[in-house]
């Protein structure tokens, strides 16, 4: 009862000096790092909100120029600056035809080599299975644009027939392509099934699963977020990709998604132009903004529909 | 012929289990009565879990693992090479310590494990009679469609039950089943075993010394030999013996809670 009352009844100089030690501190170095922090963040979107807005206002002197219109932009197949045609379509064909051939390349395979090395796989194997997989994400584009002109291409007519396809084709950049964004798909799917709780893999196991039926209907539906993910990324570089289809695919613009004829990408198209003597402000200048643009839109598109498939399918786990 | 062999669910016969070099159980001996429930208790570390994971072989997926000694159900070794451990856990389901539900639907997490096991009857009156069986039906019979994470954790465990009597299996083995649940859902799943019991053979972990008295009906005392650090066995016997007149001075210390 005593100490109680004691405690209660401190002296002033107690308090006083108990004030000074819990008193709040000032730490430069917190407020200094926090700063930092901020204008780094910052930093990035102003970048990215900059480009936007290069990219916004030159290709609206594009579509202010009278030899454009709208419609026709987004209406016609023939892209031919030189007689003033610019319809998107030739080019936006190309891109999502190699595109679409290479992520039915990569999601497949990638995600198998995910699933096997996050849930079949030993460690041991698993340990040298990775990095060498990880190799193929280190080999620069131009090298694999190559590879699909010298190697692959000349494969494919011999098997398809060399009337049938020519020397520069969108399938052979297309599988090339899967083969380059195999490796991220593969290792981000595999981040994401690894991050699966163990307990749900018992769970399953000792229900008496075998181990396919684990991975499938239990570790790659929980996993499905991350697995999206890595999709969205493998498509964004897909459609964004310009050595190997600027090398490979062809260099004339031509609406078509049959991946055995040459056609250019947006992509491809914009790296060719831009590398020119093109004056400044005229229309072909400005359309290669347009262009970009569009590749801006067509990326979100495609972004918006993955997450919308992934938020439909996965099955979420706290 | 073993004429007592219809009267035991499982057995195991000198039974050792090694992480590698590391001996963690050693020779352990027992009977597991049928549709008896069986605790298994004994200090932190002693190898009880070890123990429980070898019955359906979930200890395979610690790569270094392996046995010596038999596990017999229905004479079988489980051991054995041309044995299949996913038909093993077919026969022998598990509950595990903190629940874990599949992150699908309430109705779905019963009826993935009956699919895959190649059930063909209808689907509906056996999510029906499995969550019956749980005790769980009345609380989720008008949300079977919702994800098994909406409920609470003693509910989680319930469906987890379950599940596992969704396969049909012939054991039930529960690791520390109720120690991630407040005491009114471990008073639900405790009345929920003594009901299980009477079509399962149940072998229970528990660190508590109330629940395996209250509950079980045998009770295997397990304690780690001082110099090899691997546990074992060292008394098997009925329950109320174990608590009321152990023949081991160390399960006796340890049920009184005199223990170190």
């Amino acid at each position: 009862m005593s100490t109680e009352i004691s405690s209660l009844t401190a002296t002033n100089q107690e308090r006083e000096n108990w004030a000074t030690h819990l008193k709040r501190r000032v730490r430069w170095g917190e407020s200094a790092i926090e700063s930092s922090l901020f204008l780094v963040g910052v930093l990035t979107i102003f970048v990215t909100i900059a480009i936007t807005i290069v990219l916004g206002d030159q290709a609206l002197l594009f579509f202010a120029d009278p030899e454009v219109t709208l419609v026709e932009f987004f209406t016609s197949t023939k892209w031919q600056p030189q007689a003033g045609q610019f319809g998107i379509w030739a080019l936006v064909s190309a891109t999502l035809t190699t595109s679409a051939i290479a992520i039915l390349v990569a999601v497949p395979l990638g995600l198998s080599a995910a699933i096997y090395l996050s849930e079949y796989a030993n460690p041991r194997v698993r340990a040298v299975l990775k990095p060498i997989l990880e190799i193929l994400a280190g080999i620069p584009t131009v090298v694999y644009g190559y590879f699909a002109l010298l190697f692959v291409t000349p494969i494919l007519r011999s098997i398809i027939g060399p009337d049938k396809i020519g020397v520069y084709n969108m399938l052979a950049a297309g599988l090339v392509m899967g083969i380059m964004i195999l490796p991220l798909i593969s290792s981000m799917s595999e981040d994401a099934l690894s991050a699966v709780p163990n307990s749900l893999r018992e769970a399953a196991y000792a229900m008496g699963a075998t181990p396919f039926e684990a991975s499938t209907q239990v570790i790659v539906p929980a996993a499905l977020s991350g697995i999206g993910a890595a999709v969205i990324v493998g498509i964004s570089r897909a459609v964004g990709e310009t050595m190997i289809v600027a090398v490979a695919s062809g260099a004339t613009s031509n609406f078509t998604f049959n991946p055995l004829e040459a056609a250019e990408t947006m992509t491809a198209h914009i790296a060719r132009i831009s590398g020119g003597d093109l004056p400044y402000g005229t229309v072909d200048y400005n359309s290669l903004f347009a262009i970009a643009l569009m590749l801006f839109l067509v990326t979100l598109v495609l972004n918006l529909i993955s997450q919308w498939i992934v938020t439909k399918f996965r099955e979420q786990y706290e | 012929m073993q004429p007592q062999n219809s009267q035991y669910a499982i057995e195991t016969r000198d039974l050792s289990i090694f992480y590698g070099p590391f001996e963690a159980v050693k020779d352990v001996n027992l009977k597991i009565e049928k549709q008896k429930i069986t605790a298994i208790i004994g200090p932190s570390g002693c190898g009880k879990s070890t123990l429980l994971r070898a019955f359906n072989r979930m200890n395979d997926f610690v790569p270094t693992s392996y046995v010596k000694g038999e596990i017999l159900l229905h004479g079988v070794n489980l051991y054995n090479k041309e044995i299949d451990p996913v038909e093993v856990r077919r026969k022998i389901g598990m509950v595990f310590q903190k629940p874990n539900p599949f992150p699908k639907s309430i109705y779905e997490n019963i009826a993935w494990g009956a699919r895959i096991n190649g059930y063909k009857g209808n689907m509906d009156e056996l999510v029906e009679q499995s969550l019956r069986g749980a005790a769980l039906w009345d609380e989720v019979k008008d949300k079977l469609k919702q994800s098994a994470y909406a409920l609470s954790g003693g509910q989680q465990q319930r469906l987890c039950i379950a599940r596992a009597i969704a396969v049909q299996p012939e054991i039930i083995l529960m690791d520390e089943p109720a120690s991630a649940l407040d005491p009114i859902s471990t008073l639900r799943i405790e009345e929920l075993m003594q009901e299980l019991k009477k079509n399962y053979t149940i072998i229970i972990v528990t660190h508590n010394m109330q629940q395996a008295a209250r509950v079980s009906d045998y009770t295997a005392m397990m304690m780690l030999y001082e110099d090899t650090r691997s546990g074992t066995v060292i008394e098997y016997d009925k329950t109320e013996i174990i608590f009321t007149r152990p023949k081991d001075k160390r399960t006796e210390d340890y049920v009184t809670g005199r223990f170190g």
